[in-house]
């Protein structure tokens, strides 16, 4: 499956769909292991019916977007315990 | 600045429909789409767009591709290579003719991206198409007059494969500072003078640069090209902060 993979830069499209930042330079902590680091360095799967962003430290789910296709998008973060935003 | 409004931008992306200027064939399987969108707000060497078909049915396929101008040419041009089971890919290369539409987002991303205002040594290294946003780095480098020191290694299975390689080759005879090395993992030409083999810590060794340079790495390519290029790196001395990654993989066909 490590053809799947890919990386934060791959999910900024849908990301800054919602946001109003650009989200691959966003630094983010790791609500499981801590670990601190860029948007765009993290581990993507967007093969799923939505997209999965992972921690490449310690490969927990950071969040999760979903999109009908439409005009709703579902967003789940609990993995992410903060994101430092430069604008 | 271009590059300050690219990365404050205050308002979400939007889809906008944009024409198709100019078609250029590069290698059999890789074709470059010059767009005009006239709503362009310009972007960074190293960014990306997000390309989206719609079906007469309303299905809809969205992709990812690296941008191939320069912020400094005033065009907007992506570089699409053919994957052979892609969704959106083949329509990319095979269909699409000048002067129809596309629906593009962008641009995106700002963190594999370069300025020509950094001075310290750069080594880009390329797996495939994963040439693409490093070609755009180095024709900005060229247009903006940068001096930092460049080099550029590029793998590919074949020499039919290698994209850019007559602009490539000809930038790096200028002899202001950019360097060209190409490997082919798979079948050598005869009288080929380039390398022959897949990236490993020799080969980054023989053309990078020593870490007490400082050097930053850009490396892009398939996702098994990236992980497998980004610890040799690190196992020659790089430390993972100086390094910038970018993977692509049969999502972004």
């Amino acid at each position: 499956m490590t053809e799947l993979k890919l990386d934060g830069n791959a999910a900024a499209g849908d990301l800054e769909q919602l946001f109003a930042f650009e989200v691959t330079t966003a630094v983010g902590t790791c609500a499981n292991c801590g670990a601190v680091g860029a948007v765009g360095d993290t581990i993507v799967y967007a093969h799923a019916p939505g997209i999965v962003v992972r921690c490449p430290a310690c490969q927990s789910v950071l969040l999760r977007v979903a999109h009908d296709g439409d005009s709703r998008y579902w967003l789940e973060m609990t993995g992410v315990r903060s994101l430092e935003i430069r604008v | 600045m271009a590059g300050a409004a690219v990365l404050g931008r205050l308002k979400p992306l939007t889809w906008q429909l944009c024409d198709v200027a100019e078609v250029v064939e590069e290698t059999p399987q890789a074709k470059t789409l010059v767009l005009d969108a006239p709503d362009w707000p310009g972007h960074l060497a190293g960014q990306h767009v997000d390309i989206r078909l719609t079906a007469e049915d309303g299905y809809q396929a969205q992709r990812s591709y690296s941008i191939a101008s320069a912020p400094d040419e005033g065009r907007l041009a992506l570089t699409v290579e053919r994957l052979p089971d892609g969704e959106v890919s083949p329509y990319l290369t095979d269909v699409l003719v000048v002067g129809d539409k596309l629906e593009l987002r962008g641009p995106i991303g700002g963190y594999f991206v370069w300025n020509a205002g950094q001075g310290e040594p750069v080594l880009l290294l390329g797996g495939g198409s994963g040439v693409v946003p490093l070609m755009a780095m180095i024709r900005h480098r060229r247009a903006a007059g940068g001096d930092a020191p460049m080099r550029l290694l590029y793998s590919a299975k074949r020499a039919d494969d290698l994209i850019y390689r007559e602009e490539l080759e000809e930038l790096a005879a200028r002899g202001d500072g950019f360097e060209a090395f190409f490997t082919l993992t798979r079948e050598q030409p005869e009288g080929w003078h380039g390398f022959g083999r897949r990236v490993d810590r020799e080969l980054i060794a023989e053309v990078g640069w020593p870490a007490a340079d400082d050097p930053v790495a850009y490396v892009c390519g398939p996702t098994g090209f990236v992980e497998t290029v980004a610890s040799e790196l690190v196992e020659s001395g790089l430390p993972p902060h100086r390094i910038k990654t970018e993977r692509f993989g049969p999502t972004g066909g």
